[in-house]
């Protein structure tokens, strides 16, 4: 919304304040002001002059040598190279040390042009003549203006040498854009901005006097208006004019309708602009003869209906779109836009004003269906007050009479269902003090109220709200109209007192954090990735048709298919990074990642789905499916899981690599899974390395996670005994089978187990390994005996026999 | 005998004060103290030696012993530094030559400033929680006030999952969950990712993530919140950053604000990152709607309570200076190292 501050200055006479005054207080009472631009901000010393001799220059046969009478008696001596420049002439004219906005290029440099007297081709020349552009403007705003030369001002414009020629141009005026918050629907029209800035600055507000108008006829003999869905339209309003005269607006009308971004086109509809800027009322303008029985009917459109409407483009229609019609079609989509069968042209003799109330949800929402937004639909779809469109026709009408653009009718035709009761809030100075934390008197809180005018019924301590304030509605509300005039800034700071509570993580954050800690120390950094994917990847990590992961919660109205699906699995956002990495030649990268997937539980989706989060870590470069089962493991030990997590490679991942993959489970419980990248996945993400991806399910492994209650077990003080055990055994069979049974048999008394050797080759056979461990044992309360580890070792050889392992020499 | 004595002790002295090496000095000492020495060998001959003479002969003998043993550590351990001496010297190294560096990763900028965003809170007694990402329409808008067909609806641009799920437009619901689950006092934060059908650009993502708070309690009030929230802005932004609220709209608080810090870079004074006004809009605020606080099954007029929330990326991307959001999401490694 942008506003001319002139305007508002209109209905807030006292108003005085500078842009940034202005800027600073209406922000801190709620309306928020963007920005300013002051039209007059590099413009000094411009006065009206007139052209009164001009000779050739003796030099440039481009440039004429002007004298410029600037109502001080002594005229200048002034060159120019405008090509319109002709004696008689009144112009605009910047005289020595004056400043001027732009160029003719339409260059406007941050602090514009400075002008000085000095000889152009040798002769002297005290200012300048300007054109419309170098005043900071153009012709969209001054049509009048040549598209080449310097501005000239009318003969009617009434102005005179040595006036201030910015303020003939109207360009002593400032635009102020405004963030305007979709609850203060009020506050999208001036009258609603200067009703806050009256409150604000606390001086008067003075809204536009509008007197009565009409002839002695009767709207109601000329139109009738039918009414069919209440619900859309609680208010429909007609009126007439007649003897229509299309002209141009005066200037004053045409400068506050380009302030608010609005180029001015005739009488007419400048005037409906005007109050719709003005009232924040929409109005809609029909040709009375092109209205078919001079009957106005509300009513839905009928499914499949086509309308054009008056930019010439069909329109498909449904029965929620409420239509304007008259006896035999529909002319106009009500509140988005008129029908090019019955719209205003040149030859218009009599017109009907439409001001309307219509259902903002049904607007919104059909606007959208139609792909049609207008200034009148964005206005309508905040739901007006209907109390505000008798208001805004009477100015409308009024405007039409004082401009001499038509004769206006007598009365109106006006369809009101019923009018909105005033709303009223009970008045209990207390809550709200204790509510804002304030101590303010009751006459303080009660002076806020007239300048908004809510009144106060000091018998029954409530206080009535207007209509055009939908958003007041509690008591929380009116503590917000306290508290907004009073000063957010001389509201109190004070902390919260009472109980006290304890400030904390929750466990699982906790377990998040050990894994961040340990991933770090293992050379990883944390990336992010979109929770969304295309269901592409599903094709790229090479997941069969029936698989489970493709069974994804797919969002209806997604910003394309690369974004359409809530990811099943996160290896996806890991192979992508990794590639763009790996592209961007970033050489040993390791990352990792905690977030969710989201799996539904059923297909399509009835229920919330299950949120887990993955701590997924990938790398390539140095290191190998080791490294990341060494941080698997780093991980597991730093959050207290003791128990030895069992690795299976039962070939289930197809994105992985077929010999080099694994499920890792812990006591019993799958938790997660590790593997090398399968070369077609790979290749499929970009990515043409080897590299390596480990994923844990937080949920799975949360359970045997043990933050909070890890105990000392003291360091061993007895001797330990070692054993060697070299052995050989069939290739296929895994170590993990050996270490699982060495752990099992060796009881409580082996402390620990380390491979040292692993060796293939001629000395031990084809299809066969020699393998060797260390094994450690100690006892916590003694010195072990010979005989206790003989009997270990004992049960531990039978068991590499029943493996079908034999010990080598 | 004396003179025997004599000579060896002369003899030795004089081979340990030659002697360069530990060898040579161990060779010195097996040659007069080892079994065969010359020195044991005089003692053999004790037995030759008169018996009234031997306590005499004896001491000789010691002494003898004393003053070759006392030269031998002195001089092992002159041997011993020089060694010390010269390995040191050997060993030198130049150091300005490259660190040797472990590759230790880093911890996304987005992570780093919401932990210290939590550490504030948590020292002021807020628990941290989370709730679902996927949430349905009911916690993400009506038990916000935001009803069906509400404008607000359009303007946070919801993905949609289907009538009832949406992917959660804010970290708002996570109040009403927590509301319907606990009773006051109430004092939480809730970090958590947050998506907006917004195409992707320097300053824009379809998803994010936001900090929402929460406090209820008996009396609460407006001042709380200030005072709460101004606490917050000095241990985020230094003790010397003032916070300025100003009147806006949300319809899930009633009043609401939004606060602005002054400028952290520039002190206030007007550059280049608050666009030259001093301030930088931070967060959105205000007191718990009354008919939130009802929806969500706890009386408004025994309890009052606020509630704010935080972009957690405007404020990564301020404090860090990264002028391109998208880096946030691209996880290329020489900008998380930077962190």
């Amino acid at each position: 919304m942008n506003t001319s501050y002139n305007w508002i200055k209109a209905y807030v006479p006292g108003l005085t304040a500078t842009a940034q005054e202005y800027t600073d207080a209406m922000t801190l009472s709620g309306t928020k002001v963007e920005g300013f631009t002051s039209y007059d901000r590099n413009l000094k010393s411009i006065v009206v002059g007139r052209i009164l001799e001009l000779e050739p220059h003796p030099n440039a046969n481009k440039l004429v040598v002007c004298r410029v009478d600037i109502g001080n008696g002594s005229p200048l001596q002034i060159v120019t190279g405008a090509p319109n420049a002709a004696k008689d002439q009144l112009v605009a004219v910047v005289t020595d040390g004056g400043k001027v906005a732009g160029d003719h290029s339409g260059n406007y440099p941050e602090d514009g042009f400075e002008i000085k007297a000095g000889a152009l081709r040798g002769v002297e020349s005290a200012g300048m003549m300007c054109s419309i552009e170098e005043l900071g403007s153009d012709r969209n705003f001054y049509p009048e203006a040549p598209e080449n030369g310097i501005y000239v001002f009318s003969e009617e414009s009434g102005v005179k040498p040595g006036d201030d020629a910015i303020e003939a141009l109207g360009l002593h005026d400032t635009v102020f854009e405004y963030e305007i918050t979709s609850n203060r629907v009020d506050c999208y029209s001036v009258l609603g901005i200067a009703r806050e800035a009256a409150a604000t600055f606390r001086k008067p507000f003075v809204p536009p006097v509008v007197p009565e108008t009409g002839n002695s006829e009767q709207a109601s003999d000329y139109i009738s208006v039918d009414v069919q869905d209440p619900a859309l339209c609680p208010r429909y309003i007609a009126r007439v004019v007649k003897n229509i005269k299309i002209g141009p607006s005066p200037e004053w009308m045409k400068r506050r309708l380009r302030a608010s971004g609005i180029r001015p086109i005739n009488n007419l509809v400048d005037i409906t602009n005007y109050v719709m800027e003005e009232f924040g009322q929409p109005m809609h303008a029909f040709d009375y003869d092109q209205i078919a029985g001079h009957k106005i009917i509300v009513r839905r459109a009928a499914d499949g209906d086509v309308f054009e409407t008056l930019d010439g483009q069909p329109r498909k229609l449904d029965s929620n779109i409420l239509m304007i019609c008259d006896a035999e079609k529909e002319i106009a989509l009500a509140g988005i836009m008129g029908g090019n069968n019955s719209k205003i042209t040149d030859d218009v003799r009599t017109m009907v004003f439409e001001c309307a109330c219509f259902d903002g949800t049904n607007i919104r929402l059909s606007s959208k269906r139609l792909g049609l937004r207008t200034d009148s639909s964005g206005k309508f779809e905040k739901g007006l007050d209907p109390e505000n469109a008798e208001a805004a026709v009477n100015r409308a009408c009024a405007l039409v009479e004082e401009l001499g653009c038509g004769e206006v009718v007598g009365g109106k035709v006006d369809v009101y269902a019923k009018a909105p009761e005033k709303k009223e809030i009970a008045f209990r100075p207390d809550w709200i003090n204790d509510f804002l934390g304030t101590d303010l008197s009751e006459e303080t809180m009660l002076s806020y109220f007239p300048p908004l005018e809510l009144e106060y019924d000091a018998d029954r301590r409530v206080v009535k709200i207007p209509t055009f304030r939908q958003d007041l509605e509690c008591e929380a509300d009116l503590a917000e109209e306290v508290a907004r005039f009073f000063g957010y800034d001389n509201v109190p700071t004070t902390l919260p007192t009472g109980e006290a509570t304890a400030g904390k993580l929750s466990y699982k954050a906790r377990v998040e954090n050990v894994a961040r800690d340990v991933l770090e120390y293992c050379g990883f950094s944390q990336g992010m990735n979109y929770s969304f994917e295309s269901p592409k990847v599903w094709d790229k990590l090479r997941l069969p048709a029936d698989s489970p992961l493709r069974q994804a919660v797919t969002i209806l109205n997604p910003l394309g298919e690369d974004y359409s699906i809530m990811r099943t699995i996160s290896l996806g956002g890991m192979l992508s990074s990794l590639a763009t990495n790996y592209n961007r030649r970033n050489k040993n990268v390791r990352l990792y990642e905690l977030a969710n997937i989201y799996l539904p539980k059923a297909v399509p989706v009835t229920e919330l789905p299950d949120e887990r989060m993955q701590l997924t870590f990938g790398f390539y470069g140095e290191g190998d499916f080791f490294t990341l089962k060494a941080v698997a493991e780093e991980f597991f030990r730093k959050a207290g899981m003791k128990a030895r997590a069992e690795y299976e490679n039962d070939g289930r991942f197809p994105f992985f690599h077929p010999g080099r993959q694994d499920v890792i489970r812990y006591d019993g419980e799958t938790v997660g899974y590790l593997g090398e990248v399968h070369p077609k996945t790979a290749e499929a993400f970009d990515l043409n390395t080897r590299a390596y991806i480990a994923v844990l399910d937080m949920p799975a492994i949360l359970p045997f996670t043990n933050l909070d209650n890890k105990k000392y077990e003291g360091i061993a003080r007895f001797p330990a005994v070692t054993r060697d055990l070299s052995m050989v055994m069939d290739k296929s069979l895994n170590v993990g089978t050996v270490e699982k049974m060495l752990w099992q048999r060796g009881g409580k008394i082996l402390e620990s187990v380390e491979l040292f050797d692993v060796y293939e080759g001629e000395q031990v056979g084809a299809g066969k390994k020699s393998v060797a461990y260390k094994l450690v044992f100690r006892a916590k309360d003694r010195t072990l005996e010979e005989k206790d580890i003989t009997g270990v070792m004992n049960k531990i050889l039978n068991g590499l026999g029943q493996l079908g392992i034999e010990l080598r020499a | 005998m004396q003179e025997k004595l004599k000579k060896i002790r002369e003899e030795a002295l004089a081979r340990l004060e030659a002697a360069a090496s530990s060898d040579a000095i161990n060779e010195i000492r097996l040659a007069y103290l080892g079994k065969k020495g010359e020195l044991t060998e005089v003692l053999k001959g004790m037995r030759e030696v008169a018996p009234e003479d031997r306590p005499k002969v004896g001491g000789w003998v010691n002494d003898t012993r004393k003053a070759i043993e006392d030269k031998l550590a002195e001089v092992q351990a002159a041997v011993q530094e020089k060694a010390l001496e010269a390995r040191l010297e050997a060993e030198t190294i130049d150091v300005t030559m490259p660190a040797k560096t472990a590759q230790i990763g880093h911890r996304h900028p987005n992570t780093i400033a919401l932990e210290e965003l939590e550490r504030v809170f948590i020292g002021m007694g807020y628990e941290v929680v989370e709730g679902p990402e996927i949430e349905y329409d009911y916690y993400n808008f009506e038990a916000l006030n935001i009803p069906a067909n509400h404008p607000a609806k359009d303007e946070q641009d919801t993905f949609y999952v289907n009538k009832e799920i949406v992917l959660r437009t804010q970290t708002s619901p996570v109040q009403v969950r927590v509301m319907e689950k606990q009773k006051p006092p109430i004092r939480i934060i809730a970090p958590g990712r947050v998506f907006r059908s917004d195409e992707v650009d320097a300053t824009h993502s379809p998803s994010f993530h936001q900090i929402e708070g929460l406090v209820v309690d008996k009396g609460i009030t407006f001042a709380d919140l200030k005072g709460t929230l101004a606490q917050f802005a000095r241990e985020m932004f230094g003790q010397e950053t003032k916070v300025k609220f100003r009147p806006h709209h949300f319809p899930f608080t009633e009043p609401s604000a939004e606060m602005d810090v002054s400028c952290f870079k520039c002190g206030g004074k007007g550059c280049r990152m608050c666009k030259g006004s001093g301030w930088i809009e931070i967060l959105g605020c205000g007191m718990v709607h009354p008919k939130v606080l009802r929806m969500s099954g706890i009386d408004p007029e025994e309890y009052s309570g606020f509630a704010f929330g935080i972009g957690l990326e405007r404020i990564t991307l301020l404090k860090y200076e990264i002028d391109d959001m998208r880096l946030l999401y691209e996880n290329d490694d020489r900008f998380l190292k930077q962190f």
